[in-house]
């Protein structure tokens, strides 16, 4: 492809001139700002190359924040777009690529990254492990996934953003319908993070299955320990699919293969089967976790144990089944014939009955509690009715032959935003300031929170509400404006104040990080709501030391630190520490992220040679990695002793 | 990270916590691999009939060489096996002199793959023919490169043994790539009765 350099960064839109010069602004912020507190070597040894799985996972969750407000202001952008009839903001190109990036970024770059880095900090203090079973495989899951993210991201600035919608479907995204580089940054983006999120998914399964303290059984385990690992089974499983899609797409754009296209005997359906294989299965790895994180709070405040914990269980496992059998779901209007949509049908619907089993579970479990309405609990019953409303919807969009009625309207998008915002938006926020004081050592401001929590919700309810009966008028998606006569205007105007009612209860959050930083009291006890039920909260200090537990727990029942608590058990004794065996920090899944970042940039250009040497310079990485001798180092006692020390006497 | 703890009644392979781990996590990369061929097993049977009235698969196949390429690919997993069956009695240079024939039968697999591909693509058959040559290049192809990295993977064990000799470390990774040779082995069985048999016969 020969590219013009004037066509090589994107040029001639006020809006993105105004993004590329906060990107120029914030970059020299961050490099002077890194510069002047002479803080490299730090962000080198501490973080980019650290093997913690408590460091790995806040990294997770800030570049997750971070692509939530990208994908937020492209929802804002959008909502603007549409507040009017005949608005001029965007125009159809942009607002395509504007409405692809937005459903990327929210599930692929923020909702799955947001609740894999709560995993990463919560799941091996839970099981009460030191770390997981393979830190350098989880320092290089990190990076490929963020080295994914800044490809798919720079394709906003450089050489243009991917228009075929996050589904991609074919043959729009051909190279005769989606010409230039966009679809292949998509392509790319993708295909590098999942590589990333397939190693997790390894990583947690032998971390949960082996890792685990002494007397923690299967059957002990805390539910978002349980949730995780139903998801990382379902990644195992799900994520193959991706890759060979992708690959399979990227081929019929770079190297003229006919999988999907309309000659050559080319199956543009294929890509719909194959994408949903994968893209259902998706929808229960960013909502099983959630359920999990809401399980813990909810316990957790309403002081009591989960109510039915093995039918939890059994309900985590049917849902993770059924996942792989309604992908048919997403295009029941596209002659698939009558049989086939009726047993697809079926199967949708059917995951209604685990998941209500959950609601009930929930709702007993709050039953005769004594609740108390802290932020994260907050959140938490935020979930329940507003997630309902969302699981009650897709049942009416789950009947095959309704779904000729309200299918790729308003009804749908109303739909899945109030299952994905209600479960897994609210489940991040809820998990991050539940277990904000395990990571960073102090609480979040809880009136601050409270703002953030109320202005966000009832936005989110303005926002989307109104979306359900703008489907039902017949407003189609994906549409960038509409005319006066259609009727839609003051419902959409609703939606677009609800929106912007999100955008501020965001900002209050995030405000509340930097005010709570500054302000907020310091945290001496582990157990920082003094009503935690589970291992996470038994750790010697607020922020646990990077061995995690000095000495490691033995687990008699179900609630381990709840019942040591009732009990009157001390939980850490002080003497008898052992030397503990811990791993290197590494900088190599840093150095092969960066290799395989440059081979998918130079392929999303057709440039070849540069994807030739990336691919060449990711192979000599692992090659070195082979022949690496690296055994880790042994604490000795006396570091433990007096980190132990220093942790208590804060 | 876990801690290297050694237990002289297993086998060696499975003997530090390291090895026992990064074998439980293989297996399970094994399940993603499944998940991996299946989907493109998918494609090709979704396209065996797309050929847009170019090249048949019938016209170009041929029993002879495919029956050379299993039995040089079958012959390797046997010999895979007989190194790791070596391993265990802790000899090393049996250990390697069987994983040095592993790797010829499997370069000599790879040589022929490359001829054949090369042999079609003369004839009119490329990945950009039909969507039935493309899913045959890509199924295949992916395969092959399976087998390519195995056979570098298993040249880097060997230089690693050669250094360290059988320790609880060298000879889990041994044991992992055997695991992988012998999954190859699976696929292309599915792959000789699936694409070249059937092909053959329709």
């Amino acid at each position: 492809m020969n590219l013009r350099w004037d066509e090589f960064i994107i040029t001639g839109d006020p809006l993105i001139l105004g993004a590329q010069i906060s990107i120029v602004l914030a970059s020299i912020a961050i490099v002077g700002g890194l510069t002047y507190f002479k803080k490299w070597r730090w962000l080198w040894t501490e973080w980019i190359t650290s093997v913690d799985h408590k460091r790995l996972g806040i990294m997770y969750i800030l570049a997750a924040l971070l692509m939530l407000f990208r994908g937020g202001v492209d929802a804002l952008l959008m909502r603007t777009q549409l507040a009017a009839p005949n608005m001029e903001l965007l125009n159809s190109q942009h607002y395509n690529e504007i409405f692809t990036t937005h459903g990327t970024i929210m599930i692929i770059f923020m909702a799955m990254p947001f609740l894999i880095g709560l995993i990463n900090v919560v799941v091996p203090l839970q099981i009460g492990a030191r770390d997981v079973a393979f830190p350098f495989l989880n320092n290089l899951s990190f990076w490929t996934f963020f080295v994914g993210a800044m490809l798919f991201n720079i394709s906003f600035v450089i050489g243009g953003s991917p228009s075929a919608g996050w589904t991609s479907y074919m043959p729009l995204a051909t190279n005769e319908l989606s010409p230039g580089p966009g679809q292949n940054y998509y392509l790319l983006g993708l295909q590098i993070a999942g590589i990333g999120t397939l190693m997790t998914g390894i990583n947690f399964i032998v971390t949960i299955f082996k890792m685990r303290t002494k007397g923690m059984t299967l059957f002990r385990m805390p539910m978002f320990t349980w949730t995780s690992l139903i998801t990382m089974v379902i990644i195992v499983f799900a994520f193959p699919v991706l890759t060979v899609s992708l690959a399979l797409m990227t081929f019929d754009r770079l190297f003229g293969t006919a999988f999907f296209t309309l000659h050559d005997g080319g199956m543009p359906m294929l890509w719909a089967n194959l994408f949903w294989i994968w893209g259902h299965p998706e929808v229960y790895i960013v909502i099983l976790p959630a359920f999990g994180i809401f399980s813990e709070i909810i316990t957790t405040f309403a002081r009591k144990t989960l109510f039915g914990y093995k039918a939890m269980i059994a309900s985590v496992v049917l849902i993770s089944v059924l996942s792989f059998l309604v992908w048919v779901h997403h295009f029941f209007t596209m002659g698939s014939g009558a049989l086939v949509n009726s047993f697809f049908s079926i199967t949708t619907m059917a995951i209604a009955i685990p998941t209500g089993v959950k609601i009930f579970n929930w709702l007993f479990t709050l039953y005769k509690g004594r609740i108390r309405f802290t932020v994260p609990m907050l959140w938490a019953l935020a979930f329940i009715p507003n997630f309902v409303v969302g699981g009650v919807t897709g049942v009416m969009l789950a009947m095959a032959a309704a779904d000729y009625q309200y299918h790729n309207t308003y009804f749908l998008v109303s739909h899945f935003h109030y299952v994905l915002i209600a479960g897994t938006v609210f489940a991040c926020f809820a998990g991050l300031v539940f277990w904000y004081p395990k990571m960073f050592g102090h609480k979040l401001n809880e009136r601050i929170g409270r703002w953030s929590f109320w202005i966000f919700v009832i936005g989110f309810n303005v926002c989307f509400f109104p979306q359900y009966f703008l489907g039902l008028d017949g407003m189609p998606r994906r549409v960038n404006t509409y005319l006066p006569e259609e009727g839609w205007f003051s419902l959409n105007a609703l939606s677009t104040v609800g929106a912007f009612m999100m955008g501020i209860g965001f900002m209050i959050f995030a405000y509340n990080i930097y005010y709570s930083f500054r302000h907020s009291k310091r945290e001496t006890s582990g157990d920082c709501w003094g009503t935690g039920r589970t291992l996470e909260w038994a750790t010697s200090s607020a922020v646990p030391p990077f061995y995690n537990f000095a000495v490691l727990p033995e687990v008699k029942s179900i609630d381990a630190y709840w019942k040591t608590k009732e009990d009157g058990i001390e939980t850490q004794q002080k003497k008898d520490y052992k030397k503990i065996h811990m791993p290197n920090n590494s900088a190599l899944g840093f150095l092969m992220s960066v290799c395989l970042g440059i081979a998918g940039f130079g392929l999303v250009f057709h440039w070849y040679w540069i994807g030739l040497v990336g691919g060449i310079l990711t192979l000599l990485c692992m090659t070195y990695r082979s022949f690496q001798e690296d055994d880790g180092y042994y604490v000795p006692v006396e570091k433990i002793q007096e980190t132990e020390q220093k942790a208590s006497a804060k | 990270m876990a801690h290297e703890v050694m237990n002289e009644n297993e086998p060696l392979e499975y003997q530090s916590e390291t090895g026992r781990l990064n074998i439980l996590g293989f297996w399970i990369f094994l399940g993603a691999e499944i998940a991996l061929f299946s989907t493109l097993f998918a494609t090709y049977f979704v396209l065996i009939n797309r050929t847009a009235g170019e090249i048949m698969p019938g016209e170009l196949f041929e029993l002879k060489l495919v029956l050379i390429m299993t039995f040089l690919l079958l012959t390797s997993s046997f010999t895979c096996g007989l190194a790791v069956h070596e391993l265990r009695n802790r000899n090393t240079k049996a250990t390697i002199a069987w994983l040095i024939v592993t790797v010829l039968l499997g370069m000599g697999f790879v040589g022929f793959e490359i001829y054949e591909f090369a042999h079609y693509a003369h004839e009119g058959a490329t990945l950009s023919t039909s969507a039935f040559w493309s899913s045959f290049f890509v199924l295949l192809g992916t395969h092959g490169l399976h087998v390519s990295i195995g056979i570098c993977w298993i040249i880097m064990i060997m230089i690693q043994i050669k250094r360290r000799g059988l320790t609880p470390k060298t000879s889990s990774k041994v044991f992992i790539s055997s695991l992988y040779w012998h999954f190859l082995d699976v696929v292309w069985i599915f792959i000789f009765t699936g694409v070249y048999l059937l092909g053959m016969v329709k």
